[in-house]
């Protein structure tokens, strides 16, 4: 359950690291679970479906980039555009692919891959090494992004992008490009969360399926203060509390049900606001570079 | 051959129908200090972010090694060998001095960072020109001096040749700018050149070998340092003679007016910002702060106006009790403010001259009745301001944006004094005003001084404080190392002060703090 949010959540920290704030991933996400479907329908090939996934991804964050870096629109406007137009694309495209069926069309999903001897241990085993191979890749996405944002001389520019683009540009980086990457990275990443959703989650493409999870992946981003490991810890608990409602919802707890569908997202606004204090926020976020201004 | 590394050929840059530099030209030599010099806005640091290809210029060319070169990012200045330390530093806080200048330095591949060899290449720039830096550190750990010296050290590590130094001593105290000119000796000695802006006349003579004078985005004329004088800068810089004389006459001071006792705060970031001020104005009098920047100045005006909150301590306006309360009280108690940034906390910048000159007293009865504004009687004081301090506005309707930094000034000025005070607290009042302004700004403070009121001038410009102030107090860290007065005032005092070295020279009332 914690995939779907960690994926985006971990797009968003390179977004978020340059300077940018991609409030519309939850539009992305509904763009990539679109194409991780109708890439698997047509092609038989779930691996198509993820590529395609990640294709309209990136594809539909150039939009925010656009408006973001190159127009330097508010981005929090933007972002909300971006979701509202995502949200409405996806839908349309699906109908107009699809038609209206009262049984919707179906693939078959991502199987779950057992580890041999790991998942035999008790208790964690189940938990940790009965996935399918998305859940396997979203793992290794977090190490390599930690490497990559920590370790690497492209990390320390989008830092330094993030951080005080003028001084970044001094040096003769090019910020608007480094902008630019991070936030088709980002639209990969979420994308990818998308697809999971689509392909490997369910077996087919729904409305709205992705329920808020672009917001909560914002959310554990700050909570995570931009680092992919505590993103895992971030998007581990969310995905807990997703799965705990569900599962008291079955078990039939006198809590009305309304309350229960809630908790995600109440532990969202709970979780924020205790630690949003502490996050020292990239210095230039949300701020659009212009060479000019200075 | 040649021994002119940089040519700038008849440049012109405009910005719409601004003219900020025109048909300028001016030569580099190698090995050597050259200065730039020229007022504020007259064009220096345009003309020098179009060598370091952070601006295109209109027309002209630029020639290196005899080669016309287009230089058009600061990347390809960087390949050129030509490295810049800008005004405002180019440094990412939050990162190591190592980051910071391996930033850049690499190629567009991906690549592990090799903090470990970067690391030991700085150490050994260091040692050559005998800079202490430790390449590990936090930018923010470091002093401002510090800071500068990394963005010097980043500059020869990606293998400058020509280095432009933009107002490098502003910031410094005077024992770092000795510090700097051994540095920038080494460089020339081995065979670097640099370009040196500034403003100030000493620093200049002191350390160039050529000086170019830039007024009105002209180039003057190239002088050579030995055949020239303070005064022919001076009439080349201004077009006139300036004489900085304010008369000093002591004027009668029998009461204290402002008294400040035990004072502590905290700075935004909750840190300790004062720690245990105890000062005491009296009127007729000017009190100058000394220090460098970010020692606690900005707190303590904010304290001295209301707009911050003390930790411990107390204030007095002329005997009466002023701690906890708010900035309309201390309007109303008769404490004025200009505060350090005009644009931010001075003016409202899209307000027209008219709406800012009475920006303090728009809901007395002189300008309002019954929540309605007088527009007759805001005309009319609008008017007289500007007609007083002869602020040059295409009108008082016109938005206060479009002035000059020395006309918002005047119209700060104006509304401060309008308002009678007895306390008139002036933090940097002449930062980037040029010449002719700053002269008007000193020579009005003197002026309230004579009235009996009591000024309060924190001033990041040395002489200005020495040329106006009978007493001068130096911050250092949140304290007052040490209060000057008017006959022991001088700058190498004031510069161990400014350094947290305690002098000989501690008043009385200090020790207690």
């Amino acid at each position: 359950m914690s995939v779907p949010i960690l994926l985006p959540a971990i797009g968003e920290i390179f977004t978020q690291r340059s300077g940018i704030l991609n409030l519309g991933l939850e539009g992305v996400i509904l763009m990539g679970a679109l194409g991780g479907f109708v890439g698997t329908y047509y092609s038989g090939s779930l691996w198509v479906g993820v590529m395609l996934a990640v294709a309209f991804g990136m594809l539909f964050s150039v939009i925010m980039a656009v408006l973001s870096v190159t127009i330097r629109a508010n981005q929090v406007i933007a972002g909300l555009a971006l979701t509202i137009l995502g949200a409405g694309l996806s839908t349309f495209l699906f109908r107009i692919i699809f038609g209206i069926k009262k049984l919707p069309p179906s693939i078959e999903p991502f199987q779950a891959i057992k580890i041999p001897v790991l998942s035999e241990i008790p208790i964690l085993g189940p938990v940790l090494f009965q996935h399918n191979i998305l859940v396997y890749l979203t793992f290794v996405l977090v190490i390599v992004s930690a490497i990559v944002l920590e370790k690497t001389t492209f990390g320390l520019k989008v830092r330094a992008v993030g951080e005080h683009p003028q001084a970044a540009d001094s040096k003769g980086i090019n910020v608007y490009l480094i902008r630019y990457i991070c936030v088709i990275i980002g639209g990969a990443f979420a994308g990818l969360g998308g697809a999971f959703l689509s392909i490997g989650y369910m077996n087919t493409f729904l409305d709205q399926m992705s329920a808020g999870r672009g917001f909560i992946a914002v959310a554990v981003v700050i909570f995570a203060r931009w680092n992919p490991y505590r993103a895992l810890g971030g998007a581990f608990v969310f995905g807990l509390a997703s799965a705990l409602q569900l599962r008291l919802q079955a078990v039939g707890v006198p809590i009305p049900h309304q309350f229960l569908l809630a908790l995600p997202y109440i532990l969202t606004i709970l979780v924020l606001i205790s630690v949003s204090k502490k996050a020292e926020f990239p210095k230039a976020f949300t701020l659009p570079y212009n060479r000019g201004e200075r | 051959m040649t021994d002119i590394v940089v040519t700038l050929k008849n440049i012109t840059k405009t910005f719409g129908t601004n003219v900020a530099n025109e048909n300028v030209t001016m030569n580099l030599k190698k090995g050597s200090i050259h200065g730039l010099l020229g007022e504020n806005g007259a064009g220096k640091t345009t003309l020098m972010n179009i060598l370091y290809g952070l601006y295109k210029p209109t027309t002209g060319e630029i020639l290196l090694n005899d080669q016309r070169v287009d230089i058009d990012n600061p990347s390809k200045a960087l390949n050129l060998g030509i490295g810049m330390v800008h005004q405002h530093f180019m440094l990412v806080r939050d990162f190591t001095v190592v980051e910071n200048i391996v930033l850049g330095q690499e190629t567009k591949k991906l690549r592990f960072l090799d903090l470990e060899s970067a690391a030991k290449k700085i150490e050994d720039l260091c040692k050559k020109y005998k800079m202490k830096i430790d390449p590990y550190a936090k930018i923010s750990q470091l002093s401002v001096g510090e800071q500068q010296r990394v963005e010097i050290l980043s500059a020869i590590y990606s293998g400058a040749n020509i280095l432009i130094l933009d107002e490098p001593t502003a910031v410094l105290t005077p024992q770092e700018v000795k510090e700097l000119f051994q540095i920038l000796r080494l460089m020339r000695d081995s065979g670097k050149s640099v370009i040196f802006i500034t403003h100030k006349l000493e620093e200049i003579l002191e350390i160039g070998d050529e000086i170019s004078v830039l007024r009105d985005g002209k180039l003057v004329d190239t002088v050579k340092t030995k055949k020239t004088t303070k005064q022919q800068l001076t009439n080349m810089m201004v077009g006139r003679d300036v004489l900085f004389q304010f008369s000093k006459a002591e004027v009668k001071s029998d009461k204290i007016t402002l008294k400040v006792e035990g004072l502590y705060c905290n700075n935004d970031k909750g840190l300790p910002a004062l720690q245990g001020i105890n000062l005491e104005i009296k009127n007729n009098e000017i009190l100058g702060i000394a220090g460098v920047d970010g020692n606690g100045q900005k707190e303590l005006c904010e304290i001295l106006t209301g707009l911050r909150s003390t930790t411990d301590g107390r204030i007095w306006v002329c005997e009466q009790e002023m701690s906890d309360k708010t900035p309309k009280q201390f309007i109303q108690d008769g404490v004025a403010h200009i505060p350090e940034d005009r644009h931010k906390t001075g003016l409202v910048m899209n307000f027209s001259v008219m709406k800012n000159c009475i920006l303090k007293e728009f809901d007395t009865g002189k300008f309002s009745k019954a929540g309605f504004l007088n527009f007759k009687a805001i005309r009319k004081a609008a008017e007289k301001i500007v007609k007083d301090y002869n602020v040059k506005t295409s009108s008082i309707e016109a938005k206060v944006r479009e002035l000059s930094g020395g006309n918002q000034q005047k119209i700060i000025l104006g509304r401060e004094i309008n308002c009678v005070p007895k306390v008139l607290i002036a933090n940097q009042p002449t930062r980037g005003l040029d010449i002719g302004a700053t002269e008007y700004v000193r020579q009005r403070l003197i002026k309230q001084k004579e009235q009996g009121v009591a000024v309060l001038l924190i001033s990041a410009d040395l002489e200005e404080l020495i040329q106006i102030s009978d007493r001068i107090a130096v911050i250092y860290e949140g304290k007052i190392m040490g209060i000057l007065e008017r006959e022991e005032i001088d700058i190498e005092t004031i510069g161990l002060l400014m350094a947290g070295v305690k002098g000989g020279l501690v008043s009385e009332e200090d020790i207690a703090g």
